[in-house]
């Protein structure tokens, strides 16, 4: 809802503002040689037009609505002395600029953009590299983050910064951005009604997405690929997770998607393939996970801690190492018409749906847990004759944790 | 041609060979002799490689057979029991022992004198004892090795068969081979035999001509000369 | 050795035996194909049967084999033929046709379901590796028990107990030590242990390809090396060859110094 309004809006003020505005050219041989006179000479609602060049500046304060749009993306070097811009206006346009070298310090967040308190702001077409932070909003909402590519080095956590980051900021459409080698590469905390479409993060140190305290939003069709972890969803309400990919997510505590104390989320036609852990969900009720692929994943789901009332439904897992691990006895959560690629069962009715309940927690998940070493006996016969044994009489795993319909087709 | 000296073999506590001193001249027919565990099948074996001695030396042809192989392309050797693989037929048996010594031998001859064509392409493990034993003397003399041995030749065999086989040793006498034969069957070994070299609990009891045997125990036949030479030994 | 291996390999191959373990193959990848219709399932539940029958046919076999033969060994003995010819080409006769009946018994299937223009040929190329190198090696480890044991029963009775060793109860006690010993670092254990035996060596091979995800979880900085690396590869591939040069080192010890 809030996007539909939102966008009209914006675009009016683009069009209405070009018409009238005037244009500020500045270039390294101009009059203009720099982007701060441009700024200080321009006026409100006018464009600043940076030309092709290499620009020695930071700490540029955008106090005034304008566009300050790039020519064949001119750079701004930042020489790591500091922030790069700062805006502090409503209705502000950064468009087309190429940011490098952003200071590095332990007691300052520098930023390569930073929006503060501001609204109808728009950052788009914009080129990060070298950075601390990349584009950090505090407190400042209605505004759009379109398609910009943020390159990081981040080597350490306590070095290193996140590509996009809402603080406090809300209705905000994070969209077509593409970030890597940062801390955390779309950071979210206090910030609630953002959409997040169509990003791709990835081989970032901490998370791909990351959410604190923030309720109400939406991702969907975004990648996340090769990070630290993929998605962390923390202390959040009704986020809706919908068509994305989780890949390779490898380590050793690595998961394609990291669920703690969140309540009524959606989790829907995710592709969860080749991570160490897919979904590790820790105290979070009434989820809905539904229609989602878990492929040849360490863990597809494992179970932390208490969760209460949630639903799978729909999903495939296939070839995961183990479906589901429980580290308690107790269950309230429901499998239902899951199709499992270790399902060993028949179908003597045939209507597609097995005639004997699938287990998906085996007791090796549980001893693995327990003495991570077990796991090179992954595969045993040893192991298949214990599990045997368990799926017979269960004594260790949750007695009512069973798929009393499992589909014998995947779902397509 | 064999030089044998100071064999000792042991299996297990089983002393089986206590210190054999041997040679065999060439060109003659030997029968070795003794009753049952008296080391008669070791000492062939030994000779063979099968049994590898505890101590003392084996000479084949001037040549010690320490770890060699080589020399077993001059013995022919005929095993006590005749067991093949019988999943084999009896021309596939023959062309491979042939393939094996890279050696085209006579066995033509010797299917036809000892009428084996009927049982040519039959399998191993469907002939009869005795027609086993036929292929067995095939094998032994269808190569022209210099020395023969032959583990209990006789066994299962009719009388016609039996003919030529005394007719086959002969023969390869003539044609100067070295024989070394063990029997039961004094008969046999009367016909046969230029020496006799008669073993007891492990050492060479006797050996000398089989006129000298009958001399040393005053008897006239074989059988008795040779049950007077256990007695001997029984009484001390 | 190589006219030796050409008849032990020529009278396997015309005994019931190869085509009883060839038309076995032939239908377990037929049937599981036919079951699955989907060429990485039906490829990962082979791994689990193969590293568990090929030891054991591989174990039974080597052992029969040797018994058997025994009367065409006593013929080979009397003839110009290195001893340890006899012994080596009997082995690779055995091996060499219980690895052709296996690699065409699932080749046949496979490719008819189109395995040649499917990603799981890798999984399948590295499935048959696996397989023959379990053939060579418990085939030379049952032709080391056989050759030490006179008495077949006792020899088949101890093929079978080292099969049932490797393949269940060390799995057992391996598993018990960690959970006992769970305080201490165990990951150079757990590799050590490992390596020891040929099947769960075997068994890692193929978790690199089916689990990496799952072991990548687990924080041992050797086990991280091991299976983060082609090092776990290379190395097992030659703990394997190893598993394979050793038996057959001792094979050809014990037949040059056994009587018959």
């Amino acid at each position: 809802m809030e996007r539909n309004t939102f966008f009209p809006v914006v675009l009016l003020f683009l069009i209405f503002g070009n018409a009238i505005a005037g244009i500020v050219e500045v270039c390294p041989s101009c009059t203009i040689n720099s982007i701060k006179k441009g700024v200080a000479v321009a006026k409100e609602y006018d464009t600043v037009l940076v030309k092709k060049g290499t620009y020695y500046e930071y700490n540029i304060y955008v106090d005034k609505p304008l566009t300050l749009k790039g020519h064949n993306y001119p750079i701004i070097d930042g020489q790591k002395k500091g922030e790069i811009i700062k805006i502090t206006s409503d209705h502000v346009t950064i468009d087309g600029l190429f940011i490098i070298n952003v200071g590095v310090s332990y007691t300052t967040d520098f930023a390569a953009i930073r929006v503060t308190k501001s609204e109808n702001f728009t950052i788009q077409n914009v080129v990060l590299e070298k950075l601390f932070f990349g584009i950090y909003l505090e407190k400042s909402s209605h505004g759009k983050v379109y398609h910009n590519k943020i390159i990081g080095e981040a080597k350490d956590e306590y070095n290193s910064g996140n590509g996009i980051q809402l603080w406090y900021s809300h209705y905000v459409d994070v969209s077509h951005n593409h970030v890597q080698g940062t801390r955390d590469g779309i950071y979210l905390e206090f910030s609630d009604n953002i959409t997040i479409t169509k990003n791709t993060s990835t081989k970032n140190l901490r998370y791909g997405l990351h959410f604190m305290f923030s309720d109400n939003d939406v991702y969907t069709q975004n990648t996340f690929e090769e990070n630290g972890a993929g998605v962390a969803v923390m202390f959040s309400r009704n986020i809706d997770m919908i068509n994305n990919t989780f890949k390779k997510n490898w380590g050793t505590s690595a998961y394609g998607l990291l669920l703690k104390e969140i309540n009524d989320a959606e989790i829907q036609n995710n592709t969860f393939s080749e991570n160490t852990v897919a979904i590790s969900i820790e105290g979070s009720n009434r989820i809905t996970y539904q229609d989602n692929d878990f492929i040849k994943n360490g863990w597809a789901i494992r179970v932390i801690g208490a969760c209460y009332t949630n639903l799978f439904t729909g999903n495939n897992f296939m070839h995961n190492s183990f479906d589901v691990s429980y580290n308690s006895k107790l269950n309230d959560n429901e499998f239902r018409s899951n199709y499992w690629s270790n399902y060993t069962g028949y179908d003597l009715d045939k209507d597609g749906i097995g005639d004997v309940p699938y287990r998906p927690v085996k007791l090796f998940s549980y001893i693995a847990n327990k003495t991570p070493e077990t796991i090179i006996l992954l595969r045993s016969l040893f192991m298949d004759i214990i599990d045997f044994s368990e799926k017979v009489s269960p004594v260790f795993t949750p007695d009512n944790l069973k798929d009393a319909q499992p589909l014998m087709k995947k779902r397509l | 041609m064999i030089n044998i000296s100071d064999l000792h073999k042991k299996f297990g506590k089983n002393e089986v060979l206590k210190g054999i001193d041997l040679n065999i001249e060439h060109g003659k027919i030997y029968a070795i002799l003794g009753p049952n565990g008296s080391g008669k099948t070791t000492l062939i074996k030994s000779v063979l490689g099968m049994v590898i001695p505890d101590k003392g030396s084996i000479e084949v042809l001037g040549e010690p057979i320490k770890k060699g192989w080589k020399y077993r392309k001059q013995i022919d050797y005929l095993p006590q029991i005749a067991n093949f693989p019988g999943n084999l037929k009896v021309n596939e048996l023959i062309d491979m022992i042939k393939d094996l010594r890279n050696d085209k031998g006579n066995a033509d001859t010797l299917i036809e004198l000892f009428k084996l064509q009927p049982y040519c392409n039959k399998k191993l493990s469907n002939l009869s004892g005795g027609t086993k034993q036929k292929v067995n003397l095939v094998l032994a003399f269808m190569f022209n090795s210099q020395l023969l041995i032959l583990d209990e030749p006789n066994t299962g065999l009719d009388p016609n068969a039996l003919i030529q086989l005394k007719e086959l040793i002969k023969k390869e006498k003539e044609n100067g081979k070295t024989l070394l034969i063990t029997s039961h069957v004094m008969q046999f070994v009367e016909e046969v035999a230029d020496e006799v070299i008669y073993l007891l609990e492990g050492k060479i009891y006797f050996k000398g001509t089989l006129k000298a045997l009958m001399a040393k125990t005053q008897q006239t036949n074989v059988e008795h000369a040779i049950a007077a030479l256990t007695k001997t030994e029984g009484y001390g | 050795m190589g006219k030796v291996l050409k008849y032990s390999f020529y009278d396997l191959i015309r005994s019931r035996w190869s085509y009883i373990y060839f038309f076995f193959y032939l239908a377990l990848g037929f049937v599981l194909l036919f079951l699955n219709n989907d060429l990485s399932k039906a490829v990962i539940t082979l791994m689990n049967i193969i590293i568990v029958l090929v030891p054991l046919i591989g174990t039974i076999f080597g052992t029969m084999y040797y018994y058997n033969s025994k009367e065409f060994t006593e013929l080979l003995l009397a003839q110009p033929i290195k001893r340890s010819h006899i012994f080596l080409g009997q082995y690779f006769g055995v091996a060499g046709s219980l690895s052709l009946s296996l690699a065409l018994g699932l080749g046949i299937p496979f490719a008819a379901y189109g395995l040649l223009k499917s990603n799981a040929i890798f999984d399948f190329a590295l499935l048959l590796v696996v397989g023959i190198f379990l053939t060579l090696i418990f085939t030379a480890l049952a032709f080391n028990i056989a050759i030490h044991n006179e008495n077949k029963i006792k020899g088949f009775g101890y093929a079978v107990l080292l099969w049932l060793f490797m393949a269940v109860i060390y799995d057992g006690i391996f598993l018990l030590s960690l959970i006992i010993f769970e305080e201490y670092p165990l990951d150079t254990f757990s590799m050590i242990a490992t390596a020891l035996n040929p099947i769960d060596l075997s068994r890692t091979l193929i978790l690199l390809k089916l689990d990496i995800s799952a072991l990548l979880g687990y924080t041992g900085a050797v086990f991280k090396k091991f299976f983060g690396t082609q090092i776990g590869f290379w190395a097992s591939m030659l703990v394997l060859v190893l598993w394979n040069a050793i038996p057959i080192f001792l094979l050809k010890y014990k037949s040059s110094r056994k009587d018959f």
